[in-house]
């Protein structure tokens, strides 16, 4: 097959398979099949395609033009590889793990919970492989749409707070700052092409591109930049493998992702390194590493204590960009990475203690660590990496972005990293301590009916999964950082 | 007779899909006339087969004749507005349709539908009388009714207080026809009462002639020059529009009937039209353009979803319609679609028309009307939701139990509006090379 072939069956796959998987309602064991054929299949095209990459392939194709000028077309550069290879990988470990969760904790309308995921992942892809930023805010837009439903999932006032605030929230800001970004630089290049060096050099003057950037940073609202943020915390209504695999990855990273893209390819990091509001916006972003780390500190239920901790890890990658240096580049793809394996494994393990327990606070969580040792081992490597601590994942990013804040002597996102550092210990290893080295509280009335027993075994997988994949990164982030690098190389 | 009807305006459509130019000749169709009467036609094709059962459900029997008769001379009104070049006679054709338009309102199910009626045909008399005087000035100055020759001999006479109180005239009452708001107030009233399938016809139709009427005496017959820099519309229009959109974007948030939502959402889309208009480029004219044959399909499929739930249901109060969309899976989902399109969702037709809207403002550098034109989509969303929400998220009462979902004559004409929606969405070059012309005939034929 053609690369070409390959890249639309990538973004084709999951938004067939909904197909099949309604049609299968009536049969969960097939149905189920479905869903991890679909996903095994897309990681396989996505690594073939990522061999071709390697080897000098730069795939493109447009399938439509909505407006003349302004295609749906796809194409791969280095940070849509990494990002594409990132989410399909992870589907298919939340395939593995989600099927353990909605079974033992008898969720209603799995058939539309599968159905959508699959559409979602669809979305993922158009956006790692957008060839412009027109068919990027396309595919953003219907992720925001695909994944309501999944948020929304259990159907009851709580679930529809949230959801409004979901909706609200990333339409709101899509539609209000991103879009009239979107239409700004239209207006001002009459494209809207990713390309190395950026479109928007030396048509609109350094201050203009100021404002024009912080539509944009607070346009993405998938960023959760404050005071974008709230959508957040209010999504973990959702079941816990959509927070898992969305809200700690393909949602949020979406968000990053394109922060990154429009430094890299709209403005380019030449003209940036011109524009001085990105000093500003650095510190609106330094503000939400260090705020959201304190509200984290101060949450007892763990689902949004986790939530809270990713708005201030996605400020991290939103301050490597605005960096503008090549290692600040490298350091933000790398931390989507990092922190992508981290956060899962984290969501996972809550996931894990909410089916088997029925726990949702932390302040319960005294003496989990003897009846799950598993599942605690994992989210403790986890919280490591959260921390940066090697031998684990989090700390190779996080080298990087001291490296570039240094390297480019921001001397105050230095100064926040290394605070919000200690923050980072300071909400994740209570958890760990409590669950090994407490004596455990009274057992609920559900916990003696799972007879104190470790989660299921689909589970237990998909967590040691992404726990080594955690470790292994340490060992063995060439793969990672040879395309980080690459995408650096880019924006020169 | 249905059968015979329903053949009729089928050929018709046929023949206007295809217009070939000897009509534009003839009957001097432009670019802009073409695209209309190619929308009024296809919406009211499409309408046709859905009004069978609908009006079953809600008219008489034995006034259903009556409802073929005036819903065709309506159309007929329409039609003619579109291809005459000939004020007087343009006047006719307004009144045909009009007059007509008032007994199919009338023909509403309950009550208050007369009222409503009666109203819009106070407001609609005045409307038509002020053209009339306006056309009766233009006359007595030019000695002429054709369009192209008043607009050859005005030059002489321009600066003459007879014709710029024919153009106010004119203005005024055109705009009480297409529901310019604070003109507006027959409307939400009309639409709400009216059966559902001439709800859905006139918000997708009537409002659309009577903004192509605006556009041909402001272009046509004035000439840009003397509309817009002697006259001031534009700033009165942007005002005016801005207002419309805000204002009526507001009502429809807190309105709880939902027909009346989609109603004032209707006066805030027509605002979005008159904002294209005001900003008197080529561009903005082209964005109107765009606007009035994607706000047709979108009102149109809504609407016309609306009827659907109002054949089962018999209420469209946002109350009543908790837990809906597990009886009636399809409209709800046409609803939600058509909804997305409204709010401007890409991959929608709704998106192409806000983005030419905007980029037209940002060129013309009114950015501040790009950012009012994003408020209003917002609130778009607000309303459109609430809707979704009941539907979706509410347990249906047990009354609930026996609704079934609309039968296929119904459905598929208002996924034929979802199917244009979503295709202008994917593909907008056709309506936007037509809409480019359009505005291009417009303005060129006033720099001749």
């Amino acid at each position: 097959m053609s690369p070409e072939i390959i890249l639309l069956a990538c973004i084709a796959l999951p938004l067939l398979a909904p197909i099949l998987i309604s049609a299968l309602h009536r049969w969960p064991n097939p149905r189920e099949a479905v869903t991890l054929l679909t996903s095994a299949g897309l990681l396989l095209l996505v690594l073939s395609l990522h061999d071709a990459f390697l080897q000098g392939a730069r795939p493109a194709i447009d399938i439509a033009e909505p407006l003349p000028g302004l295609a749906i077309g796809f194409e791969i550069e280095p940070l849509g590889m990494l990002f594409a290879l990132l989410a399909s990988f992870l589907w298919l470990v939340t395939s593995v793990y989600s099927i353990g969760y909605m079974r033992s904790h008898h969720e209603w309308r799995q058939t539309s919970f599968y159905s959508y995921f699959a559409v979602a992942l669809g979305s993922v892809m158009g956006i790692a492989f957008a060839g412009n930023l027109f068919t990027l805010f396309i595919f953003y837009e219907l992720l925001t749409l695909s994944t309501y439903p999944l948020v929304t999932h259990s159907g009851d006032n709580s679930a529809r707070e949230g959801g409004r605030m979901y909706l609200g929230y990333l339409l709101g800001t899509s539609l209000m700052l991103l879009l009239l970004a979107l239409i700004w630089t239209w207006s001002l290049t009459g494209t809207l092409d990713f390309r190395e060096g950026g479109i928007l050099a030396g048509t609109v003057s350094p201050a203009m591109a100021g404002l024009l950037l912080a539509l944009y940073i607070f346009g993405i609202g998938k960023a959760a930049v404050i005071p974008m943020h709230l959508w957040l915390p209010a999504a973990m209504v959702a079941p816990t493998p959509v927070s898992a695999l969305l809200h700690a990855v393909a949602v949020v990273k979406a968000g990053v992702f394109t922060v990154l893209k429009v430094t890299i390819y709209i403005f380019g990091i030449d003209f940036l390194s011109e524009v001085t509001a990105t000093q500003w916006l650095m510190y609106v972003a330094g503000a939400t590493i260090l705020l959201a780390s304190i509200v984290a500190l101060r949450q007892d239920n763990l689902k949004l204590r986790l939530a809270w901790s990713t708005v201030s890890q996605l400020s991290y990658i939103v301050l490597c960009a605005l960096l503008i240096t090549p290692t600040g580049i490298i350091a933000g793809s790398a931390h989507m990475v990092m922190h992508g394996f981290a956060k899962i494994t984290l969501f996972f393990c809550a996931g894990a203690i909410l089916v088997m327990t029925h726990k949702t606070r932390i302040s319960e969580l005294d003496g989990i660590g003897r009846q799950m040792p598993w599942t605690m081992a994992a989210f403790s490597i986890a919280a490591i990496s959260m921390i940066g601590i090697p031998p684990t994942a989090g700390f190779i990013s996080k080298w990087y972005i001291l490296l570039g804040t240094i390297e480019s002597q921001q001397l105050v996102a230095l100064g926040i990293i290394i605070i919000s550092t200690l923050l980072n210990a300071a909400y994740f290893m209570p958890i760990v301590y409590a669950a090994f080295f407490r004596e455990q509280t009274t057992a609920t009335a559900h916990e003696s009916r799972h007879n104190g027993a470790e989660a299921p075994l689909t589970v237990l997988l998909a967590i040691t999964v992404t726990a080594a994949g955690t470790l292994a990164l340490f060992f063995f982030p060439d793969k990672v950082l040879e395309l980080a690098m690459m995408t650096a190389g880019a924006g020169r | 007779m249905l059968a015979h009807r329903v053949y009729t305006e089928g050929t018709i459509s046929y023949a206007i899909g295809a217009w070939a130019t000897p009509w534009g000749i003839e009957y001097r169709i432009d670019m802009a006339g073409a695209m209309m009467v190619l929308i009024i036609a296809a919406i009211s094709a499409v309408v046709m087969p859905y009004a069978r059962r609908s009006i079953l459900h809600e008219i008489e029997y034995k006034k259903i004749a009556l409802f073929y008769t005036c819903y065709l001379l309506c159309l007929t009104g329409l039609l003619g507005i579109i291809v005459t070049g000939d004020t007087f006679n343009l006047f006719v054709f307004l009144e045909i349709s009009s007059l007509s338009s008032y007994v199919l309102i009338s023909l509403g199910s309950t009550r208050r539908a007369l009222t409503a009626a009666f109203q819009y045909l106070v407001m609609g008399t005045i409307g038509a009388t002020f053209i009339l005087i306006g056309v009766g000035l233009l006359y007595m100055m030019t000695g002429t009714l054709n369009m192209v020759d008043i607009a050859e001999r005005l030059p002489a006479v321009t600066d003459t207080r007879t014709i710029r109180v024919a153009f106010a005239f004119v203005t005024v009452g055109v705009s009480i026809k297409l529901a310019l708001f604070p003109l507006h107030i027959w409307l939400p009233n009309a639409y709400t009462f009216a059966p559902s399938v001439v709800s859905a016809f006139m918000a997708a139709t009537a409002t659309k002639a009577g903004v192509y009427v605006l556009l041909r005496f402001f272009f046509t017959v004035f000439g840009s020059q003397f509309s817009f820099a002697a006259m001031h519309v534009s700033e009165i229009f942007m005002l005016l529009a801005i207002a419309a959109i805000l204002v009526a974007s507001l009502v429809a948030v807190f309105e709880n009937n939902v027909k009346r939502m989609l109603a004032y959402s209707s006066v805030a889309q027509i605002g979005y039209t008159i904002l294209g208009i005001s900003l008197a480029s080529a561009a903005g004219v082209s964005a109107s353009m765009i606007q009035l044959f994607n706000h047709a399909m979108i009102k149109g499929a809504l609407f016309l979803a609306l009827g659907c739930v109002f054949l089962r249901l018999g209420s469209v109060t946002l109350k009543d319609m908790h837990g809906l969309a597990r009886h009636m899976p399809w409209t709800m989902a046409a609803f939600v679609a058509g909804g997305l399109s409204l709010i401007g969702v890409p991959l929608t037709a709704g998106f192409i028309s806000k983005w030419y809207l905007i980029s037209a403002a940002l060129t013309a550098g009114y950015w501040p009307l790009a950012v009012l034109v994003l408020i209003s989509s917002l609130l778009a969303l607000v309303y459109i939701w609430r809707v979704v929400e009941a539907a979706y998220f509410n347990v249906p009462g047990a009354s609930m139990d026996k609704i079934k979902e609309a039968p296929a004559s119904m459905l598929i004409p208002v996924w034929l509006l979802i199917g244009v929606n979503l295709y202008v969405g994917i593909d907008a070059n056709l309506v936007v090379s037509m809409a480019q012309q359009a505005a291009d005939a417009l303005i060129g034929q006033v720099l001749q």
